[in-house]
């Protein structure tokens, strides 16, 4: 799967969850500060990309996840 | 000490009969039924296969994204308080938050919410549990989310007392305005369980009707062929306001909320006190708050759920607590009964039998009970209404009268 393909679910993702313009979502986003996710919603899209991308997301790695790109290559290094 | 003068400013609901309170109070004179066929695969296994249902879901004012954080209890009760917090000329007039209180109570609160998750909790494991799951249950959210979205910031408070919570709710505010503790409390309650489970455990009771072939006609209060009541589900929230500061930001006031009465049976934790002693104390209490006599009360929008035993133990505590005259009726032959949002939409169709001098009917009232009130059956009935009296009775022998009164 290549990063965008990832980008792309976790727009699908996002915007289902926490209603994100799937145009806004860039690897450079922060998900709290530019994306407006709230710590309850950001759980909602872990556990919704662990079962889209097939990966395990520890709660202690969530920490870690600034941005779409940190997610993106989590993922990517995981899948 | 004389009391502090309370007045109401502003009415906001949403009900089986229509999405705010304009559509409703229409349908009420109009005589219209709320209550239809439960057509969902859930429902048919069940003995009650009726409800009244919301007219207007709440996904046509709440988009969707935050309705995925809202029980459909927290839906309504914000979809209510916005139209009351508009109604009252609140929007953007620069109130003072810290003197804003909440005052929304729910009878069951978030069960459908619990259901469905622990649903998913059996099915897929406790990863899958929504992390919405506990704001979207406790019994406090409605209340919280309202304050929260309104900025209130003098105490947001959740009183349960089963069918009985929206008028408890809103004495609740007329106590804290008088306290000093705010100038403005948004006030009311709230319930949305049409839900297998809870239809069910009412059913277990034999409270509700049964007749489901014929919906329109199930909630038939007073009438010798009533068989329970009818689950329904809404919300109703009015803005109460100290007198003096309506009238400094030239608020229109629909009616004063003269006087309040709670008292409880001490006798069961389901049935009625069969003598209504509880009830008529609280009318008392309400009539005596309000420096008024039994005799100024022209009407009543009585609590009447069409059930078989507790509809007559109120006419009789009426008669008792305030005279033959009275003219009665019960808006839930046409809402069924939204537990713990009924007290709160009953105050609006009393306040508005008020403001506009008519009595909504009793539908389905075609066989009256022997010793029944003077009840405007089938359809509305102008009269000048400068006193009127909103009863609610909870399980658990809660027992709450309101008394309005022409501003």
């Amino acid at each position: 799967m290549t990063r965008d393909e990832i980008i792309a679910g976790l727009a699908e993702i996002l915007e289902e969850v926490a209603g994100v313009n799937p145009d806004d979502v860039a690897e450079e986003k922060s998900f709290t500060d530019e994306l407006d996710v709230d710590s309850l919603s950001m759980v909602e899209v872990v556990v919704a990309a662990e079962e889209k991308f097939g990966v395990k997301i520890p709660d202690n790695e969530v920490q870690n996840l600034k941005t779409v790109g940190d997610a993106v290559s989590y993922i990517e290094s995981n899948a | 000490m004389p009391h502090t003068d309370v007045v109401v400013t502003g009415l906001g609901a949403t009900t089986p009969l229509g999405g705010d309170v304009a559509s409703t109070w229409d349908a009420m004179l109009a005589g219209r039924s709320g209550v239809g066929p439960l057509t969902q695969e859930w429902a048919q296994t069940l003995p009650v296969r009726i409800a009244a249902q919301l007219a207007v879901e709440p996904s046509e004012k709440i988009n969707r994204v935050k309705l995925r954080r809202l029980d459909r209890s927290e839906a309504v009760a914000l979809i209510a308080a916005h139209e009351a917090w508009a109604d009252a000329g609140l929007v953007d007039a620069g109130l003072d938050t810290e003197r804003l209180a909440v005052s929304v109570g729910t009878g069951i609160g978030g069960a459908v919410t619990l259901l469905a998750q622990d649903d998913i909790l059996e099915a897929s494991g406790p990863r899958k549990v929504s992390p919405h799951t506990v704001p979207m249950l406790m019994p406090n959210g409605p209340a919280a989310w309202v304050g929260l979205e309104l900025g209130a910031k003098a105490g947001v408070h959740s009183v349960a007392s089963a069918c009985a919570t929206g008028a408890e709710a809103i004495a609740h505010g007329l106590d804290i305005i008088r306290s000093g503790r705010a100038d403005v409390v948004v006030a009311g309650g709230t319930e949305a369980v049409v839900h297998g489970l809870p239809i069910a455990g009412f059913a277990s009771m034999r409270a509700m009707s049964v007749r489901n072939d014929d919906p329109e006609r199930a909630s038939r209060p007073w009438d010798k062929g009533r068989d329970g009541f009818v689950l329904g589900e809404g919300a109703g929230v009015v803005v109460l306001e100290r007198a003096e500061h309506a009238k400094a930001r030239g608020a229109r006031v629909y009616a004063r909320l003269a006087g309040s009465g709670i008292t409880s049976d001490g006798f069961d934790i389901v049935q009625p006190d069969p003598a209504g002693a509880g009830f008529v104390r609280a009318v008392r209490k309400a009539l005596a708050e309000a420096d008024l006599s039994g005799s100024d009360v022209v009407h009543v929008n009585a609590h009447a759920t069409s059930t078989p035993t507790g509809d007559m133990v109120e006419v009789a505590g009426l008669r008792a607590a305030i005279g033959d005259h009275v003219v009665l009726t019960s808006t839930k032959s046409m809402t069924g009964h939204l537990l713990g949002a009924a007290g709160a939409v009953e105050s609006i169709a009393t306040i508005l039998s008020i403001r506009d001098g008519v009595i909504p009917p009793t539908i389905n009232l075609d066989d009256p009970e022997d010793g029944l009130l003077d009840v405007p059956a089938h359809k509305a009935r102008h009269a000048d209404v400068p006193v009127a009296l909103n009863n609610s009775f909870g399980f658990g022998g809660h027992n709450v009268a309101l008394l309005f009164t022409r501003p």
